[in-house]
């Protein structure tokens, strides 16, 4: 017989492992308090589940809709954007419903990005940027966030970029830089003036920007997340990503969107009708009634885009007041539903764990097995040149209810009782 | 963007590199045009009866809504969140038990299935996880739309070879099983380039069920030229007259090289749903789970649970007159009875399909309506069927859009009528086209 000659294309090569495929595994026990991925296992608002069983009890809702987003979700989201923007959005031609801000993602790499082109991504980063890009073609450069502050962080603000090391990382083969802002991992929400710094080298190189904004309305008092989009030069070379996911706590409703001018949505639209043509339908309609349910309520403070963050802004205290009491010094966020926090001044005897992989890796695997909590290693949102500057940070999720975050300051209080 | 008339020695030499090249990718190259787009906004704007786009205009069953509303009201809102990358381990766990009773062998839900967001992108992760530059694929004439421009994705060459209609006999209708394909054509397009073939059976637009010979020849030449079988089956439930479904990845020699693609969509009458899988050896789904975990990642929860719930049902009713799978393909039989009816009485020439829920006519009686335009690069079914919805207000699909660029006008006096509608749709295409008629034989 002959050798086995259907392997992988190149395209796929190395691209096989995944964080989560590893990590999800090992904290589907459910003995263990999971701050791991980034799921809430808070209960989505009543009147977006309510949304979903209407329209799932209209028949023709559970037919094929309109391909590149279903008629009344492009509305509701070109008049939600349109008033956060302040710039007409036409529903038809500037914005693409995809599976997920990650089929949004893929799309826009898949349309915009190939062999020969080189995209910028900031460190640490959503972690399938890297082999989105690679998939692509395409060569990732990768460009750290640093902590401004000598010693410990302690808030999402403190980590910036340097404008020169940033410049440097641009040249005639730029094709686009993914910026994520509110971030995931660390929660920094970028300023005016950081958005500025990567605005004035994207329009001096003429290069796309990818920006990933999925928690947009995750951020915290004293901070607002602005659209680089909407900074002079920027939307005729924007992609803006948003999530329903994130946006109505409904990860399992996969329904994302790509925002942008014509001449660069009209590209990812044909990625997408040759690649899953159509998203589901209940859940379109769904998402379009909840978003003009609050479309209406935007001057109100009980809009859920706005309560959302409230909620959120009290657990983030709660995580991180349980985290100063085991005796570590978490980076407060200023957006977004994850917090990473230092591990390595705990100094844990790790020597029982597996001595080849990152020290975030091992001290999460120990964390799960000894103490019964989960977490993400931060150093799988790294290149390979930056691993050992962020391998002693792990990320922690806290869109969690009450009773999760009981259970974790168990374990917390606990910690020190025991590692004594 | 700096303006055009800017003398280039002012501009940063990153922008002069940049704006000689194209802003979009080369993959996308070829794969711009949609005939769906088209055909779905004319449906839209023009059509008062619409057997184009495939999806049935009836209910889904009723089981199966109910268990979407108990995924979505129950306790347990954890269906509102990520599941299993690769599936939900309900759904794969029922696939598995159903797939391993109509292959004949053990399955493992965890690497033998993989869901995907509707059959579509089940293809999609086929063509980029083994198509690449320098590979050849070859697509059966006429085909699903999707094939060739996946593939030149990919950056492979499609090669097609087509079902041929052999002589009608004078005066009675036709099976779709006169569309056949000739043996030596189909040997001569394995090349040692071949990567894969793509097989759909039972087969849009025509209706056909593949017999077991005919897979038998495809499956030989597969295994002589160790080529990959992508075998779409999402009407796999969908057949008539007692004829049987044969699924190729049972035959001798092709369960290692083939990735067997299914849909709820179409077995389930939710195509909005867009909930699909594969089965196959993990040795090849091991790469499509790549692809789908650096493309979307996961699929919807809920519909995955609900659909879980309609294959429990099934597999408990598999066989008995309550299965949906025997209700729906039974009631589709008679609208396809009806359909045929229907255009046989106005001299429009049916072949009657052996499977699906979509028929070809002839209208070469019909083409006094529509003249020929000789200076049209169209094809005339093309015209015929816009010229139709936007006249009579009845929309359906030109053949020639299931065609290659090069042969779309090769068979280009067919139109494709999706025949899953309420009995009262079919009654008023009835009489769109009885009036039709009366119109053309009148005074």
């Amino acid at each position: 017989t002959m050798a086995f000659r259907h392997k992988n294309t190149r395209r796929i090569e190395g691209l096989d492992s995944n964080v989560w495929v590893e990590f999800t595994k090992v904290a589907a026990d459910p003995s263990i308090v999971n701050l791991g991925q980034g799921l809430p296992d808070i209960s989505p608002p009543s009147y977006v589940k309510e949304e979903l069983a209407k329209a799932a009890a209209v028949d023709r809702l559970n037919q094929y809709t309109r391909g590149f987003g279903h008629p009344s979700l492009v509305k509701a989201l070109s008049q939600v954007y349109e008033r956060v923007s302040g710039r007409k959005i036409d529903p038809l031609t500037d914005i693409l419903v995809t599976v997920g801000a990650y089929g949004s993602l893929f799309s826009t790499i898949q349309a915009l990005i190939e062999e020969g082109d080189e995209v910028i991504i900031i460190e640490p980063f959503y972690d399938c940027y890297e082999p989105m890009v690679k998939m692509a073609g395409a060569k990732p450069v990768f460009i750290p966030l640093r902590c401004k502050k000598v010693g410990n962080s302690a808030s999402s603000a403190d980590w910036v970029l340097d404008p020169d090391e940033l410049a440097n990382k641009f040249n005639s083969k730029t094709k686009a830089i993914i910026l994520n802002t509110p971030h995931n991992p660390i929660g920094k929400v970028f300023t005016r003036e950081e958005l500025q710094v990567i605005a004035d080298l994207c329009i001096k190189h003429d290069t796309l920007c990818i920006s990933d904004e999925v928690y947009e309305w995750l951020v915290y008092k004293g901070n607002k997340h602005i659209k680089i989009a909407a900074l002079p030069g920027m939307w005729e070379r924007t992609v803006t990503i948003g999530s329903a996911g994130k946006t109505y706590s409904v990860t399992g409703w996969k329904l994302g969107w790509s925002i942008g001018p014509q001449n660069l949505i009209k590209h990812l639209q044909v990625v997408h009708q040759n690649t899953l043509y159509t998203c589901a339908t209940p859940l379109q309609e769904a998402l379009a009634q909840a978003l003009w349910i609050d479309c209406k309520r935007m001057d109100d403070p009980d809009c859920y885009f706005y309560s959302l963050s409230r909620e959120l802004e009290s657990k983030r205290d709660r995580m991180a007041q349980l985290l100063q009491e085991a005796g570590l010094k978490p980076v407060i966020p200023d957006g977004g539903y994850f917090m990473i926090v230092d591990v390595s001044t705990l100094n844990v005897d790790l020597s029982g764990v597996d001595e080849r992989e990152p020290y975030d890796y091992r001290f999460v695997k120990w964390m799960i097995t000894s103490k019964k909590l989960s977490a993400i290693p931060l150093s799988a949102f790294c290149g390979p040149e930056t691993k050992r500057q962020f391998e002693k940070y792990i990320r922690f999720c806290f869109i969690k209810k009450d009773s999760t975050l009981d259970a974790a300051e168990v374990i917390l209080k606990n910690w020190n009782k025991q590692t004594a | 963007l700096p303006s055009a008339k800017a003398s280039t020695h002012f501009l940063h030499p990153s922008l002069q590199a940049k704006m000689s090249r194209q802003l979009q990718a080369r993959r996308l190259e070829g794969t711009e045009k949609n005939i769906w787009v088209e055909f779905v906004k004319l449906a839209a704007t023009y059509s008062k009866v619409n057997l184009g786009q495939g999806f049935p205009d009836f209910p889904p069953p009723d089981f199966l809504k109910e268990a979407f509303v108990r995924a979505l009201g129950g306790e347990n809102h954890m269906l509102h969140q990520y599941t299993r990358a690769f599936g939900h381990p309900p759904l794969v766990k029922i696939l598995a038990q159903f797939f391993e009773k109509l292959l004949g062998r053990d399955l493992d839900p965890m690497t033998n299935v993989m869901v995907t967001v509707g059959a579509y992108q089940a293809l999609f992760c086929c063509f980029q996880a083994f198509v690449e530059e320098g590979d050849e694929v070859i697509i059966i004439e006429p085909f699903f739309d999707c094939y060739e421009p996946m593939v030149k994705m990919a950056g492979g060459t499609p090669v097609f070879v087509p079902l041929r209609l052999k002589d009608p006999k004078d005066g009675k209708l036709m099976s779709s099983a006169v569309w056949q394909l000739d043996p030596t054509e189909l040997a001569s397009k394995f090349s040692d380039r071949t990567k894969a073939i793509v097989l759909n059976s039972p087969n849009n637009p025509l209706g056909k069920v593949f017999s077991r010979a005919e897979l038998e020849l495809i499956a030989t030449l597969c295994v002589k030229h160790d080529v990959l079988c992508i075998s779409d089956e999402v009407y796999e439930w969908l057949v008539f007259d007692g004829k049987e479904h044969t699924r190729i990845a049972s035959l001798q020699g092709m369960w290692d090289r083939t990735v067997t693609i299914g849909s709820a969509g179409k077995t389930f009458s939710v195509t909005g749903w867009k909930v699909g899988w594969t089965v196959g050896p993990n040795r090849l789904l091991q790469h499509l789970r790549t692809v789908h975990q650096n493309s979307v990642y996961h699929c919807a929860t809920a519909a995955q649970e609900a659909v879980a719930q309609g294959f429990q049902r099934e597999l408990e009713l598999y066989g008995t007159p309550d299965s949906y799978f025997i209700q729906l393909p039974k009631e589709l039989q008679q609208k396809r009875d009806q359909m045929v009816q229907s255009l046989d009485a106005v001299g429009m020439k049916p072949i009657i399909p052996e499977g699906t829920y979509f028929l070809v006519a002839d209208i070469s009686e019909f083409k006094s309506d529509v003249p020929d335009a000789p200076d049209s690069d169209e094809p005339y079914d093309s015209r015929f069927a816009k010229w139709m919805v936007k006249n009579k207000g009845l929309a359906a699909i030109p053949l020639s859009a299931f065609y290659c660029g090069a042969h779309k006008n090769n068979y280009n006096h067919f139109i494709r009528f999706c025949f899953a509608k309420e009995d009262s749709t079919l009654k008023a295409a009835n009489d769109i086209l009885q009036k039709w008629k009366r119109e053309r034989t009148g005074p």
